[in-house]
This record gives structure tokens, C-alpha cells and sequence, in this order.
């Protein structure tokens, strides 16, 4: 696909999307001027939809007339390497999502770190395991210990009940977070050591 | 005056006992990380330490809640310019500029001025806060919705020029973050709007921080990916001290706009509604209009990280004066640390200044050494910061990846938002491919629910008359910059033309919209 | 409203003794594992939002639960989405929500909500909420009732009324004043009411039903001024304040701050709930904070006893939407 196809395929997308939120903000919104009340309550956004679709009009006119860079370029839009260089990574997110809604934050990160650090960015074993282990451990500590957000559990919820046991039940969970941090880098030097680095 | 300088120097002495003093290092240490973090910001922090200062006596409590803020302002331009996702919707501003800063490789230029313009903003808005408070908060009083409507077409007259070249492109974008932000509940009619699909996650509105990190966070990142094509990229970084000084020397570059940024600030900031975010992009839109050189705006020019860095400092600032003298949050951190001073029962309100002095006081000695301590402690952490950038990206991104996600789930706390950050992520990807400005969205998603408020509050108070904004005072001066500001431009463009009437005609007549 | 009052007076002395038999050592084997979302039907800086960050802290200083509670405001849909969260979260035992009247509101004016408040798991009444009717102190000609709605009749739907927002707590009460008295004002909707009250002093809009909190700082700088007030009987704090009855104006409306669970909460957990809220009702911080804030917190409503409270509130809301109009509140 060109990117003179792209332009075009887009100014469609964004004339349907002007026409979707037109059509959404008359339902049941009055999108007049309403008699000494002034402006109802679609007006605001049915208006800004119609001058969306004036502008989406407008750029599909220059596109015809090859007003634009970008209505000229025959360049490729995106290249066979950037699909999936970037599809790897949306695809990788789409998962991450869909692994939070099962079995939880945590765990569906260890996943997504471990495709995306060993399988896209082939790094070696250290730090691969460092990271995977370390920043789920960091955001754990971080939202569900110092800031108090809980990230969703899903499935997994239950699997926490024994280490909010410790978090609130004893005043040391500081020493066990240090120790994961300590532990983990122990492991990676460790691992470091015996197993040599490809791209070090 | 005379009792201005001896409350002042009490405030100053409370600031300085040991107890206050702790809070204040402590608060702002913490602020300046949680800042740090995308979709964190200093209503987090305030937030979560509020149960703590049940602890503490309430000036020394909302000493430390007013220091977590302010560190949260300096943070928020770290993650904005070496991530180059902004950590709150104050720091949006500051990506535009700071993130190319960082790309080639100044990112320590970028964070040092930030500290820099955010003490100066910091200081400026401290001082005219002692001196003015009291005038000030009568001048609040005066602004109801048609002034405040007037100073959103001032808001929306300062982004000229920050789009693209391509004008119906540009307008787009503005449009469609404004529909964005009618998503939700109607107040004016209480009925819900846009609720596509049915789903619930709509009901709360789409959050600025969903469009932003998605445009910012992944979209960015998805960019970059294909730009280097998953390749390791390093950026060198040298931090010498020698280096380090010529920095916070390069001040003098970019002094003039953030003393307008920090004045411009702090009056924003001082009005109810406003707050730190449209004093930030206003600042960020008038260094670019007056700047000598506005084209290099938006691909690396210091000032166009400092001038919104300054303003927000200086609103946040202001906007403690209507929470302390008409108990009115001008943005959610002072809606908490609001309900923080009523727990602690001290009660917000015209009285307030006369009735408990030591406390007003004391806050505001705080304000001034917690700038100080801040920026101390920021620029002290400059280089860890920047050391962030050498990582590989094929590192980064995943963090990145993590820290968006988190980010985007933690203001509304639903998953929903996650998957519309994504969706935005993409779509913003993809559109930017094809020369459709983003930044012009994310602006408007910000200032779209005050435009339109104001606007129907106003109609409904004059009946439908639209003259309402040009006859009172206020709102006719607003107006009436705006339009000055939105014809500068074409004046710039003509008389540019003229000057090179003599040489090649052929010129293009600028970019603005 | 008679019903109401006779409900609140006679079942005062019954409760006492309920509620205590209610909380008694039984469920001692239940207490939270994880820690407690503490929703919240409205945004930061309400009041909903500074009771759950004032309860939080409560829990916290006095170290009452073994997890911490963490406020979450959802603040869509005028409720809306708080409420759907909950109706969600059934039979979960680690979310509570607290309530303003929108609780009630919110599921009779969007009918397609589908939520049913009386499915829900009532825990305990923190307080009520109180409105007064207020005007701009340099208003010298309104003095009283009267000369106000002389006031208004004059002015006609130039008469602007400050709320915040259709369908919320100060519009039923403007709506039920338009039909007693028989004008119509403009409502204009403003984000919170200490933004509608700083309107009423900036001379944005002509009056306001406020709540005491809202507006006792301007009153004591002598900046505004209550010319009636909506409970049954006189505040304490509002001696010389007549109530819309002794005028002869059957207008009584409260505002309940309540905290429910959501459907299908265990028992033992309930019981854990109410003895929680119990002792934070008790606790002399709170009973401070109601004084101070111009709650009225005389009475302990738990468990069963607040269900009917709900049902009685919801019925009444009903009625008072239906007698109005539900588009006398939410109309354009």
C-alpha cells in the first residue's frame, strides 16, 4: 500500500467516524439551539462532528487533486519489516490486555516481558531475568504497597491473600522487597557468569 | 506591606523547624518520583499520604502534602522528556519540545532547564502570592463562566501555529479531541452522552491521560520501533561538570519567556476553573507566537521546554489561593489536600487569612523553601535521569510498554481505559503517518469540557444572548487578545511578505491555521 | 415530610438497641484479606469524597481494619458507573461504596441503567445532609421567604439558580421549590458546590440551596446569608433560620452519606462492616467532624434498618421525580 492509498483509505475512516459521531450525538440529545437556554446538549458534539466531516471532505478533495505531500507520495506506507516489527508489538499488547483480564497483572507481564525480552530482543538470560522478575516486583511494590492501587488480579487474586499477609501483618515488608531486588540481581550475576552474553 | 514582610518571615521561621523541614525533603523527594511515573501524578502522592499526616500537626501535614505537589510538578517534565510521555496533563507542553531535546541526545539540557524554569516559575508565583493574595482572590470572585469561556478562546488563540502544515488536517484534530472530551455525562442536562457501545467505561468521560499516553506512550514508541526498526538504539550521553554549568548558564536563553510563562502562570492558576494545564499549553502557545524563532518550536528548542515548565509551577502555585480563600480545588491534588485541611478542621474561606495566620503563613514560608529544596534535589538527580536514555531500546520499549499500561489504568482504575489507550495509541500511529498533527487533540481534549461548560453556563444565564461575552469587562479584554493573537500571525506573514516583496514571491504564507 | 419524620423519631430508640444486637461477637472469624476498595459515587474534593478520605483515616490512626481501605472515585454517570462497578462486584467482600442521594436519583432518571439499589448489601448511615436556602448578603431587599419569592416572581427566568447539576440533590430541591411556589427560575449546573457558592458571592447567579459546609464560611465573613432551611426541625447551628414547615411549606429534604456493599456480600462480612462503621459513627473524630462539617449524625441506622431507609428514600425520590417531572430536572 501506497501512502496516496493510505491518505485515501483514511479520509474514508474519518468520514465514517464524523458520520458515526454525528449520529451518536442525536440520540436523544438535542442538538439544536434550544430557545432562550442557548446551545442543548449534542449541540456541542454533533456541530464539532459536522465540521470533523467538513474537514475529512476537504482533505479527501485535496487528495484528488493532489494538493498534499502526502496525496502524491508513492512511497510505501508501511514497509513488509515495519508491519512486523510493529504488529509483533501490538499484537504482544493486545495479549498483555487480554492476559490481564484472565490471569491477572502480574502474571500476564511476566509473560509479555518474557516474548518481548527474549523473543523480540533476544537479550541474554541475565537480564532477561532480572527484568522479568524485577519490574513486576517494582510495580507490585510500588501501586499495591506505597501508592495503594490495587492492578487487577483476576483469576489469580487468591494467590496474593499470603503476600498481603505479610505486607500488613508484619512490619519488616520492606526487607522482603529489598530481598527480591537483592535476589534477583544475585541470580542474573550468577546466571551472567556462567552463561557469556551474545551481544555484550 | 510592613505586616506582609513579618507574617512572612514567622512563615519563613515555621518552615525552617526541624519537624516541617523533614517533611518538606521528604514530600518533595516523593512527589518528584511519583511525578516521575506516567499516569502518576501528584494527586496520587497527596492522595495516599493524606492518611499519614493524621499523624502530625495540619501545618506541618498540609507542609508536606503542598512539597509532594510541587515535587510532582518538577517530575512530571522528567518522564515527559526522557520518555517522552507526560506524566500529567501538566507536562503535556513540555513533551513537545523536551522529547526531540532528548532524542538528540540533550536530554540533560532539557531536564536542567525544566529545574531551572520550574524554580524560577516557582519563586515568581511564591512572591506574587504574598504580595497579592488578597486583591487576587477578589479578582477570582469576578470570573463566572462567560470570563471563563472568554479566557478558553484565549487558550485556543495561544495554539496557533502549534499544528501542522496541513490545515484541514490540523482542524480535524482539534475537532475530534473536542467531541472526545463531550464523551460522559452531560452536567448542564444531567444525560448521559456518547456512550458508544453502551459501555459503562464511557459514563466517567474519555480521561486526558488515556489520549495522552496512548499518543505519547505507545504511539511514540510504535514509531520509533519502526523507525529503527526494533534496532539497539544507544544515546550517548556526556555529564561533566563543565557541561553542568554552561546548562544553568544557558538560562539567559530562555529567561524571557519564562518570566512571561510564570506570571501568565500564576494569574491562570489563581482563577478557580483553570489550573496548571491550560497555564502550561498558554505559556507553551505565546513563547512559540513571540519567539524570534518559532519554526525550531515543537523540533528542539529550550524555550519551548521551560516557558510551560515556568507556568506550571506558577499555577500550581495559584492554585492554592482559591482553595485556601474560597475553598474551590482548582485541580484534584488541591481538591484533596482541600478535603485534608477541612478533616484537620481548619475550614477554607474568605476568613481564613485572619483567622488562622500561622497556618496561611506557614504554607506559604513552605512554598519557598520547598522550591528551593526541590530544585536542589532535582538537579541533583539529573544524571540518573538521563542514564535512563542509554538503555537499549529493545529494553526500553517494554518498560515503556508496562509503564503505559499501568499508567493508563491507574487514574480511572478500569480496564476499559487501558484498551482505549491502546486503540488511541494506534490510531494516533497510524494517522501521524499521514501528517495529521496530534498534539492539537490532545490540547483540546483538556480544555474542551471548560469550553463548552462555560459556554452553555453562560448562555443559560443571558438567555440565549450571545452579546453576554463582549459586555462585560473581563470577557471583552479576553476576547479581544484573542483576536489580537490570532491575527499576529497574518500580520508576521505580511510583513514577512512585504520585506521580501524585492526577492522571491513564491514564499509560503506560514503555518498557521 | 410527615412520613419521614415519624420514621426518623420512632424508630430513633429501637435502633439503638438493633444495632447493637446486630453487632454483637458473632462474626469475629471474618475480616478482610485484601485491601478494601472504598468506592466513591463522585469525584475528588465532594463531600462523599472527604468522608471516605476522612473514614480512611480513621481506619488507619485507629488501626480497626487489618487491610488497609482505599478510596476509588468513580464519578461517571452521576453514579452511574459507581453503581453499575458495584452491581459487578456481587457477592465480592472487599468493596464498599459510599453514597449521596444520587444513589437513589441516579437508577430512577437513567431507566435504562438497569441497577436495582435494593439489591445491594446496606451497611450503615454515616450522617444526613442538610440544605439551606441562600442568597447574596447585599440583597438587602430580600430579608425573608417571602420578599424572595417576591423576588423571584419579579425577576421571572432571569432569576438564576446555581446547582450542580440536573438531576442532582440542589435540583430536586429547586424543582420542588419551583412547584410549591409556582416560578420558574433558570438552573445553571456548575462542577461541585463550593463552585456554585463561589458563584453566589461573585454575583454570577442569584441564589443557591447549598449545603451548611458549602457556604458557613462565606455567611460568617458576611458575604451571604440562609433565609430558610429544609429539615424538619432548626439546626443548631442556624438559630434564628425558620424552616420551610413553620413557613407552612411542606419542603424537607435530606441528603443520606450511607455505606452499602454490593449484592450479595456475605453475612459475616456485613456483620464485620457494620461494627466497623459502627465504631468510626461513635468515635469522638467523626461525631467532631459532623458538628463542624453541619451534619446531623444523631443516630446509628444499620443493616436491615437502613434497607428500609433506602426503600422509603427510594419511594419518596419516585414520587418527587414523578411530581416535578423527571424533565422539570433533567430537561432542556
Amino acid at each position: 500500500m501506497t501512502v496516496r492509498q493510505a491518505d485515501f483509505l483514511m479520509a474514508i475512516a474519518t468520514i465514517l467516524m464524523s458520520l458515526g459521531l454525528m449520529w451518536s450525538s442525536t440520540d436523544g440529545l438535542a442538538i439544536g439551539w434550544v430557545s432562550g437556554k442557548g446551545p442543548g446538549s449534542g449541540f456541542w458534539p454533533f456541530w464539532l462532528a459536522v465540521g470533523m466531516l467538513l474537514c475529512s471532505l476537504a482533505t479527501l478533495v485535496r487528495w484528488f487533486l493532489r494538493h498534499t505531500p502526502e496525496s502524491r507520495s508513492t512511497e510505501i506506507y508501511m514497509s513488509r519489516s515495519a508491519v512486523v516489527v510493529v504488529g509483533t508489538s501490538v499484537g504482544a499488547l493486545i495479549a498483555l490486555l487480554v492476559g490481564i483480564h484472565i490471569v491477572g497483572t502480574y502474571f500476564a507481564l511476566l509473560a509479555f516481558l518474557l516474548f518481548y525480552l527474549k523473543v523480540i530482543g533476544r537479550h541474554e538470560w541475565p537480564l532477561t531475568v532480572m527484568l522479568v522478575g524485577g519490574i513486576p516486583v517494582f510495580i507490585f511494590s510500588l501501586f499495591e504497597w506505597a501508592l495503594q492501587i490495587p492492578l487487577p488480579k483476576a483469576l489469580t487474586e487468591e494467590w496474593f491473600y499470603p503476600v498481603f499477609d505479610i505486607m500488613y501483618e508484619t512490619d519488616y515488608f520492606w526487607m522482603y522487597i529489598l530481598g527480591s531486588f537483592l535476589f534477583l540481581g544475585a541470580v542474573s550475576l550468577a546466571l551472567h557468569k556462567f552463561l557469556p552474553g551474545q551481544d555484550r | 506591606m510592613e505586616t506582609i514582610l513579618i507574617s512572612l518571615a514567622g512563615g519563613l521561621l515555621q518552615a525552617f523547624e526541624p519537624l516541617n523541614l523533614m517533611m518538606i525533603v521528604l514530600g518533595c523527594t516523593v512527589g518528584l518520583f511519583v511525578g516521575a511515573m506516567p499516569g502518576l501524578g501528584s494527586v496520587n502522592g497527596v492522595a495516599i499520604l493524606l492518611p499519614i499526616t493524621f499523624l502530625v500537626p495540619p501545618t506541618a501535614a498540609i507542609i508536606f502534602l503542598a512539597a509532594v505537589y510541587y515535587g510532582a510538578m518538577y517530575g512530571g517534565a522528567i518522564s515527559s522528556i526522557t520518555l517522552g510521555i507526560p506524566g500529567a496533563s501538566t507536562a503535556v507542553a513540555t513533551v513537545f519540545d523536551g522529547r526531540p531535546l532528548a532524542m538528540a541526545g540533550k536530554a540533560d539540557q532539557a531536564l536542567t532547564a525544566a529545574a531551572i524554569a520550574s524554580f524560577i516559575g516557582g519563586t515568581i508565583s511564591v512572591v506574587l502570592f504574598t504580595l497579592f493574595a488578597p486583591p487576587l482572590a477578589d479578582f477570582a470572585l469576578k470570573f463566572g463562566p462567560p470570563e471563563e469561556f472568554a479566557l478558553m478562546v484565549l487558550a485556543f488563540a495561544t495554539f496557533i501555529g502549534l499544528g501542522g502544515d496541513d490545515i484541514p488536517k490540523t482542524i480535524f484534530s482539534i475537532l475530534i479531541g473536542l467531541v472526545l472530551a463531550a464523551v460522559g455525562l452531560d452536567i448542564i442536562s444531567g444525560k448521559p452522552r456518547l456512550i458508544f457501545f453502551d459501555a459503562s467505561g464511557f459514563l466517567h468521560g474519555v480521561n486526558f491521560l488515556v489520549l495522552a499516553i496512548g499518543i505519547y506512550g505507545i504511539g511514540e514508541m510504535l514509531w520509533t520501533l519502526e523507525t529503527t526498526g526494533g534496532k539497539v538504539i544507544v544515546h550517548k550521553v556526556k555529564m561533566s561538570v563543565a557541561g553542568f554549568m554552561a546548562n544553568i548558564r544557558s538560562v539567559r536563553t530562555y529567561i524571557k519567556s519564562t518570566s512571561l510563562g510564570s506570571v501568565l502562570g500564576y494569574f491562570v492558576g489563581t482563577l478557580p476553573a483553570a489550573g496548571a494545564t491550560p497555564a502550561s499549553l498558554m505559556s507553551y502557545g505565546l513563547a512559540k507566537t513571540f519567539s524570534r524563532d518559532p519554526d525550531s518550536f515543537g523540533k528542539g528548542n529550550i524555550a519551548g521546554v521551560a516557558a510551560p515548565e515556568a507556568a506550571n509551577n506558577a499555577a500550581s502555585t495559584g492554585s492554592m489561593l482559591p482553595m485556601i480563600t474560597l475553598g474551590i480545588p482548582g485541580s484534584p491534588t488541591t481538591a484533596i489536600l482541600l478535603g485534608g485541611m477541612i478533616i484537620w478542621g481548619l475550614r477554607p474561606g474568605p476568613l481564613l487569612f485572619t483567622e488562622r495566620p500561622d497556618f496561611v503563613w506557614g504554607l506559604i514560608g513552605s512554598l519557598y523553601v520547598a522550591n528551593l529544596f526541590t530544585v536542589l534535589i532535582n538537579l541533583a538527580f539529573i544524571p540518573v535521569f538521563v542514564r535512563v536514555l542509554t538503555l537499549p531500546f529493545t529494553v526500553l520499549a517494554p518498560v515503556i510498554f508496562v509503564l503505559c499500561i499501568v499508567g493508563g489504568y491507574a487514574p480511572t482504575q478500569t480496564m476499559h481505559d487501558v484498551w482505549l489507550m491502546l486503540l488511541f495509541g494506534v490510531m494516533g500511529y497510524l494517522m501521524r503517518k499521514l501528517n495529521y498533527p496530534v498534539a492539537p487533540a490532545v490540547l483540546a481534549i483538556v480544555l474542551g469540557p471548560l469550553a463548552e461548560r462555560s459556554l452553555r453556563q453562560s448562555l443559560l444565564s443571558s438567555q440565549g444572548d450571545v452579546l453576554i461575552f463582549v459586555e462585560r469587562p473581563i470577557s471583552a479584554t479576553c476576547i479581544a487578545l484573542a483576536a489580537a493573537l490570532m491575527l499576529y500571525p497574518l500580520f508576521l506573514a505580511w510583513r514577512r511578505r512585504r520585506e521580501a516583496a524585492a526577492g522571491d514571491s513564491g514564499s509560503h504564507p506560514g503555518a498557521s491555521g | 415530610m410527615p412520613t419521614l419524620r415519624k420514621f426518623l423519631v420512632g424508630t430513633a430508640f429501637a435502633l439503638g438497641a438493633l444495632s447493637v444486637s446486630l453487632v454483637g461477637p458473632a462474626h469475629a472469624d471474618w475480616k478482610p484479606r485484601k485491601p478494601v476498595e472504598f468506592i466513591i459515587m463522585a469525584g475528588t474534593g465532594g463531600g462523599a469524597d472527604q468522608i471516605a478520605r476522612l473514614l480512611q483515616g480513621l481506619i488507619e490512626k485507629k488501626d480497626l481494619s487489618p487491610r488497609p481501605f482505599i478510596p476509588i472515585n468513580k464519578p461517571g454517570g452521576s453514579g452511574a458507573e459507581a453503581l453499575l462497578y458495584l452491581k459487578d462486584k456481587a457477592g465480592d467482600d472487599h468493596t464498599v461504596l459510599v453514597t449521596l442521594n444520587s444513589f437513589y436519583t441516579t437508577p430512577i432518571i437513567q431507566t435504562d441503567l438497569g441497577v436495582d439499589i435494593s439489591t445491594f448489601t446496606p451497611i450503615g448511615r454515616m450522617a444526613l445532609d442538610t440544605f439551606l436556602l441562600w442568597v447574596h448578603a447585599d440583597n438587602t431587599e430580600i430579608t425573608d421567604l417571602d420578599s424572595y419569592v417576591a423576588a423571584v416572581k419579579a425577576a421571572g427566568t432571569e432569576w438564576k439558580v446555581g446547582g450542580t447539576g440536573s438531576g442532582q440533590e440542589d435540583s430536586i430541591l429547586t424543582a420542588m421549590m419551583e412547584s410549591e411556589f409556582g416560578y420558574e427560575v433558570t438552573y445553571i449546573p456548575f462542577p461541585g458546590g463550593g463552585t456554585v457558592a463561589k458563584n453566589l458571592i461573585g454575583k454570577h447567579i442569584d441564589s443557591t440551596v447549598n449545603n451548611p459546609a458549602e457556604q458557613n464560611e462565606f455567611y460568617r465573613a458576611g458575604q451571604s446569608k440562609p433565609l430558610v432551611q429544609f429539615t424538619p426541625e432548626r439546626m443548631a447551628a442556624y438559630p434564628d433560620i425558620p424552616t420551610a414547615q413553620e413557613l407552612g411549606h411542606d419542603i424537607v429534604y435530606f441528603m443520606q452519606r450511607s455505606i452499602n456493599g454490593p449484592p450479595g456480600m456475605s453475612a459475616e462480612a456485613r456483620a464485620w462492616y457494620i461494627d466497623l462503621f459502627k465504631t468510626l459513627f461513635d468515635s469522638e473524630e467523626w461525631q467532631t467532624f459532623c458538628v463542624e462539617d453541619g451534619l446531623t449524625c444523631d443516630e446509628w441506622v444499620a443493616g436491615d434498618d437502613l434497607a428500609a431507609f433506602h426503600a422509603e428514600q427510594g419511594m419518596r425520590h419516585r414520587e418527587l421525580i414523578e411530581s416535578v417531572g423527571a424533565e422539570a430536572i433533567t430537561g432542556e
